[in-house]
């Protein structure tokens, strides 16, 4: 199922399909791997449910819901 | 014997172990520097073995070169600028392809790479093998197993600098990846007009260049609008290619380059580089974090973790803090024994003395602070603190990373500025980062909360609690308001993305927990000090000069002598050591008038009184003004200043109960002006410290705009509040 990555919860996999933002945001997302292909699985959120941590690549990342918006993942 | 010199440059992304190897390899001999007008530091150290002397420079972390960070800068810079003879590339291997997304962007830029695979023992408990031999051919680089923390690797990954660079001669060959085919032919096209045209080709390889300009690089792109009108042809073809790559794939050229980049590493690891492990299994420090950053656990721990380092730092802190303020004490009673009683002592002791020992008295604080400080981070537990707080923080336009300085300043009262304003560089983004540095002083930090006490025992002896209660809040309801105010204006800008690594939990090592403690508590010691040293001396002579004129000091020469004169009649029976008391009992309200006369007399109080008509509205006695421009050497001076304006002779700032009394018996302190005073004294200029710490942090400019904007925001807050008081008095 094809979703924004803010809909994701808590231990749900799923692999990117599409990064939309650009300029910096953009280019930091990318920096960290977060590109098309990348397989990755929701391993938290905070207290008040923003941000959100990810499993990917072998590290663990954090992101804002914000900053999910841009990035789209086929959920499993 | 001559020795062979080679440059080699340190690099690696943050919380790969690149401090810990390059402590490893340096030993003691490392040096700190700074780049010249910003505040990333630049460490340098000395590696010495089989006659090669190979001079190693430590490159700031970083996930990437873009330009978006001072730290991605100035690493960039340091490679094309310096041009090292070989750049260490240190990689944590249990997160290889984000770490290889670095080296792939060094080798574009040609620089002479040694892979240092760290993390190495992780790597193989986690059950994944790596194939280094495979990888170092698939690269055409040398790559070395490292543990850094055990210091493993270290002389292997060295011989390989020097073989790489007896190899390559200085010799730089940029690799050329594919960026595919829409991106591929336009880079062909851009490089040969960059080649022909001779672009920038002193500084960079040519196809770097059109790469730079198709990411949109705005460093890269205004050095080529300088260098000539070529840049203005290369960014139309830009324009066009991000035509045809929204036409054809929706996205922008440097989204492209970043995905063939991820890709070209993601390939080469699927060839046998990597086998076994699962990459989305939770590692054990995702298990932790499951208790750690809990949604009713995490900030309850957080508050047990923030409170005991708080605790530890100022209890802890006290003893060394006393021996050190006694030591100076002592220093000053030598200084009034041994120098001739005069301005020369009086400059020693209550002016240099004084001055540098306030200083210097807050180091221990500074050293313990710093060290658990140093260890949380190095653990990785700043970062879980940052992602719990984040939400809130950004509200008001900080960064969850904000609230460990806020604290630190007095947060919860009793903190310190100092160290607060220089823990806030674990702050990745600059505007947030400003913006916590320029608000933390508002914080009770210990010295405010002596004044505060002394305030509150003298108008709201019925209750101090709720009274001191109210003045934390206020600080924080300030910090946060304030911080929204200037990100909106001053510090405008977007929030910087917080795309952010949570780093395994790792056990710090106590070398590199000391050796950051002590690099940091240096530069405060010899900082500080000199400035400091010249605004002690500017203080004292301003409350000292010009003196009473002599026959004013004869009259209470005079008064002293018949007080002593009528002692001696009153009790003719009173010798030696008895009468010495009587008599300095009776002399002491004559000198404690003098004191006050004295320093109303002295630029200090002439200032206070010409402010007079300005501070009127806000409703200030006159005593406060002097006080308050005392304190800013160091905010514990508003006590002692009171005390002598309220000729009081020494009063000890911790306990000043007198004094409060005196205070409360005044009526020029009314309700309004009380208020208005604690409104003032909260949010007023920093002390003379913080504001060092503050041009160390950011620069001179905006330590002068916390200078000025505190004064201007504490003045119009404090009549705001002194007149809305008197409506309802």
């Amino acid at each position: 199922m094809v979703m924004s990555m803010r809909k994701m919860s808590v231990n749900q996999r799923g692999q990117i399909r599409q990064v939309t933002a650009s300029g910096e945001m953009g280019r930091r997302i990318r920096d960290m791997g977060l590109v098309p292909g990348t397989d990755l699985m929701v391993v938290g959120r905070a207290p008040l449910q923003d941000p959100v941590a990810l499993r990917m690549k072998g590290f663990t990342l954090s992101l804002r819901n914000s900053e999910a918006d841009f990035i789209t993942v086929e959920a499993k | 014997m001559s020795q062979a010199h080679i440059r080699a440059a340190m690099s690696g992304q943050p919380n790969c172990g690149k401090s810990t190897m390059f402590n490893a390899i340096t030993g003691g001999s490392a040096r700190v520097g700074n780049y010249p007008g910003i505040t990333v530091d630049r460490l340098e150290g000395t590696y010495r073995k089989n006659g090669y002397d190979i001079k190693l420079v430590d490159l700031p972390g970083t996930y990437s070169l873009t330009s978006y960070s001072m730290e991605e800068v100035v690493a960039r810079n340091v490679i094309v600028d310096e041009h090292p003879d070989v750049v260490i590339n240190m990689v944590d291997a249990t997160a290889l392809e984000r770490s290889l997304y670095l080296a792939v962007q060094f080798m574009e830029i040609g620089a002479p790479l040694v892979l240092g695979l760290n993390m190495m023992d992780e790597v193989k408990r986690s059950g994944v093998t790596i194939d280094i031999k495979r990888l170092s051919q698939l690269l055409n680089v040398p790559v070395v197993a490292c543990t850094a923390r055990l210091g493993q690797g270290r002389e292997e990954l060295m011989a390989e600098v020097v073989q790489l660079a007896k190899d390559t001669k200085g010799l730089w060959t940029p690799i050329r990846l594919s960026y595919g085919p829409d991106l591929d032919p336009i880079l062909e096209r851009m490089t040969k007009r960059i080649e022909e045209e001779q672009f920038m080709t002193g500084r960079h390889d040519p196809r770097w260049v059109a790469i730079k300009y198709l990411e949109g690089d705005e460093l890269v792109i205004e050095a080529g609008r300088a260098a000539g009108p070529l840049s203005a042809e290369l960014e139309a073809v830009c324009a066009e290619a991000e035509q045809t790559t929204r036409a054809n794939s929706n996205t922008t050229p440097d989204a492209i380059i970043a995905d063939w980049r991820y890709g070209f590493i993601n390939g080469l690891l699927k060839q046998g580089v990597v086998t076994g492990g699962d990459e989305l299994r939770r590692n054990i420090s995702d298990n932790i974090d499951r208790v750690v950053t809990h949604k009713l656990l995490g900030p309850l721990i957080m508050a047990g973790v923030l409170w005991a380092m708080f605790y530890v730092t100022f209890t802890l802190g006290a003893y060394p803090q006393g021996w050190i303020e006694d030591g100076f004490t002592w220093l000053s009673g030598l200084g009034t024994a041994y120098i001739p009683e005069g301005y020369v002592q009086s400059l020693i002791v209550s002016g240099i003395l004084g001055g540098v020992g306030a200083v210097i008295g807050f180091t221990p604080l500074i050293l313990i602070m710093f060290a658990m400080l140093v260890f949380l981070e190095d653990l990785g537990y700043m970062a879980r603190v940052a992602y719990m707080m984040d939400k809130v923080m950004r509200i008001f336009g900080l960064h969850g990373m904000s609230v460990m300085p806020l604290i630190m300043s007095g947060g919860i009262p009793g903190g310190c500025a100092v160290p607060g304003v220089m823990c806030a560089r674990t702050l990745r983004s600059p505007r947030e980062r400003l913006a916590t540095i320029l608000t933390a002083p508002f914080m009770v930090c210990g010295a405010k909360t002596t004044a505060y006490l002394m305030l509150v025992a003298a108008f709201f002896p019925a209750s101090p609690t709720g009274a001191m209660f109210a003045v934390v809040i206020a600080a924080w309801v300030f910090v946060l308001l304030v911080s929204r105010l200037l990100r909106s204006t001053v510090v405008k800008g977007e929030s910087t993305p917080f795309v952010m690594e949570i780093p395994p939990y790792r056990l710090p090592t106590l070398r590199g927990v000391a050796v950051h403690t002590l690099e940091r508590v240096w530069q405060y010691v010899k900082k500080a000090g000199t400035v400091i040293l010249a605004v002690s001396i500017v203080m004292w002579a301003v409350m000292t000069f010009p003196e009473l004129p002599e026959d004013t000091v004869a009259s209470f020469d005079a008064r002293r002598f018949i007080a002593e004169e009528q002692v001696r009649t009153a009790n003719p029976q009173a010798t030696g050591e008895d009468l010495d008391t009587l008599v300095s009992e009776a002399q002491k309200p004559i000198t404690d008038e003098q004191n006050e006369a004295a320093l109303q007399y002295s630029v200090g109080g002439r200032v206070g009184s010409f402010l007079k008509p300005v501070t009127d509205l806000a409703g200030f006695p006159w005593q406060a003004n002097i006080a308050l421009i005392g304190a800013f050497a160091a905010k514990e001076v508003f006590v002692s200043t009171m005390a002598t304006a309220y000729s009081m002779g020494e009063v000890d700032p911790e306990d000043a109960t007198s004094l409060s009394d005196r205070l409360a018996a005044d009526p020029a302190w009314s309700l309004p002006a009380i208020l208005s005073v604690f409104v003032f004294m909260l949010l007023y200029t920093p002390c003379m410290v913080t504001v060092v710490a503050i041009a160390k942090e950011s620069n001179w400019k905006w330590a002068l705009f916390s200078v000025g904007g505190s004064m201007a925001f504490a003045f119009v807050m404090a009549v705001t509040v002194y007149h809305t008081t008197r409506l309802f008095v």
